[in-house]
């Protein structure tokens, strides 16, 4: 049995991004979930799925329930992402085999979070840094920072790779999101504004890090018999996979490859198409050297030579790959674990068409790719046009 | 108020491991049945799924995987430490564990550099498996 095709999203939503004090996460949450269901052309009545994330800001035992019963709906497939990152594709693929599985027929995906404003920076800062080893890590002080800066350290070591790689990672996110009205950040930045730009955990400075934000975001999937007559042009599953290896970083067998190359290989498998075939890619940038571990294990890139594909601006509006084509976690938003979902939302918007300076010219293939923990745990999902079904 | 530096919730699996550090050792498991060591304590060999797993105390030697300088502490308990050193060890017999590196000048730590095993007194009950540099590479 394959999934090929067998689902496809016809709505996309987001919410404002930044600081909103204004509204809570379930307030953007739902947000979220209603501007998608009315992006499809569908009402609340037409849905039976609802998947979400839990809130760190406003969190609920039974979250995707609490939003059912906010929302008045009663479904038939309810579930909740333990977390994020990954998670939200790891859904996105179940939601799919639960449609396929006759469970449901349509699914909203809605997560929101407001880690920026909902949270104090402590309490923010604290949170994240619990996904360390309660015993064996968490007790030596490091920071979400820290906990990649290992990483980072390590590739430099293992490539001979300079900051200014990391440093591209950073500038091509940030001219993506010059060209979006809707991302945080508008201004453009350089090499060396990144270089001069405060040490956060050596050799991590504070451009190579992600935004802290409020925010929430949204999809519709549906069967793909029903989605031919949606409001908008469908976006097909052509392929999920998904790769672990460890949770704890402390635990990781390699520190400069991950399972995005076994995840890759799945969902390109399922897809029937290469890392060839791809004509742009959003891939989980929580911190710059990240980026460049995933395009090299999921054949975007030879290995090593990821950052020599940055600095040549090859990933850049324009440029031979597009990549964060709304400008990533870097330069968009980040609001935790709902992040990867505008990575989502974003390629849908490309593969529908018509987004105007950012679109990628004739786009058909795109591929989403997010990782959760620290480096562990990776779901990498290839999506299509109706011409490449 | 000021948050205290987090203590580890020692639980009946690992109570064994934290007892050992209270005496100044640190201990690893050895699986009997594919000779796999690793860290931390569990109730099976996470290479072979075996059962028959017995103390192997550490020597204390090892060497720096990877490092990170924390400039931005994790919490108020950590920033009068600031900068301090969160390090990867790869121990002489072959697991890693995080750490800090503690009594090390920072520019001298690079990733090979040899390390030995020193504790740091957390509590009454919790006596920190800690690192520092010894000069030279491993």
């Amino acid at each position: 049995m394959s999934l090929r095709g067998s689902a496809a999203i016809i709505g996309a939503f987001d919410t404002a991004v930044g600081k909103i004090p204004d509204r809570s996460a379930t307030a953007l949450c739902v947000e979220a979930a209603l501007g998608a269901v009315r992006d499809a052309g569908l009402t609340l009545s037409e849905i039976d799925g609802l998947v979400t994330c839990n809130s760190m800001a406003q969190p609920y035992m039974y979250h995707a329930e609490a939003i059912a019963e906010y929302l008045g709906m009663k479904p038939r497939y309810c579930a909740t992402a333990a977390a994020g990152g990954g998670a939200t594709f790891t859904v996105l693929y179940q939601a799919a085999l639960a449609i396929d599985a006759g469970m449901c027929d349509t699914v909203v995906i809605a997560m929101a979070d407001s880690l920026r404003t909902g949270l104090s920076r402590e309490a923010a800062m604290i949170m994240q840094s619990s996904s360390g080893h309660p015993q064996y890590e968490t007790p030596y002080g490091a920071t979400v920072p820290g906990y990649y800066a290992l990483i980072a350290q390590a590739y430099l070591h293992a490539y001979q790779a300079r900051p200014e790689h990391f440093a591209a990672v950073a500038v091509s996110g940030r001219r993506h999101a010059c060209q979006n009205p809707h991302a945080e950040m508008q201004k453009p930045i350089s090499i060396e504004d990144v270089l001069a730009s405060r040490l956060i955990a050596d050799p991590l400075r504070l451009l190579d890090c992600s935004l802290v934000s409020d925010g929430g975001s949204a999809v519709v999937l549906t069967r793909a018999d029903r989605a031919r007559h949606a409001a908008h042009r469908p976006v097909y599953l052509l392929g999920a996979g998904e790769g672990r290896s460890h949770e704890h970083i402390s635990q990781a067998a390699s520190l400069v490859h991950s399972p995005a190359r076994e995840s890759g290989q799945r969902a390109f498998a399922m897809a029937g198409l290469a890392p060839a075939d791809v004509d742009f890619a959003q891939v989980y940038d929580c911190f710059t050297p990240v980026v460049l571990i995933e395009m090299e294990d999921l054949g975007l890139c030879a290995e090593g030579e990821a950052g020599d594909f940055f600095l040549r601006g090859d990933g850049a509006p324009g440029g031979r790959l597009p990549i964060n084509t709304h400008g990533g976690l870097l330069s968009h938003a980040h609001p935790g674990n709902p992040g990867s979902l505008f990575a989502l939302t974003e390629s849908v918007r490309q593969l529908r068409g018509g987004e105007g300076a950012r679109q990628v010219p004739n786009a058909r293939v795109g591929l989403v790719h997010a990782q959760g923990g620290i480096l562990s745990s990776h779901c990498t999902v290839v999506l299509g046009t109706e011409e490449v079904l | 108020m000021t948050l205290a530096k987090p203590l580890p919730p020692v639980d009946a699996q690992s109570r064994h491991y934290w007892e050992a550090c209270n005496e100044g050792r640190l201990v690893l498991q050895h699986c009997l049945s594919c000779g796999y060591v690793q860290h931390y304590h569990r109730v099976l060999c996470s290479h072979c799924a075996a059962t028959d797993l017995v103390d192997l105390e550490a020597s204390g030697a090892g060497s720096v995987k990877s490092f990170t300088v924390i400039r931005r502490a994790v919490s108020s308990a950590f920033d009068a430490d600031v900068p301090y050193v969160v390090a990867l060890i790869e121990l002489a017999e072959g697991p890693v564990l995080m750490t800090n590196l503690v009594d090390s000048p920072l520019e001298d730590i690079a990733i090979g550099e040899a390390v030995e095993l020193t504790f740091e007194r957390r509590s009454e009950d919790i006596n920190l498996p800690q690192f520092r540099l010894v000069g030279g590479t491993l």
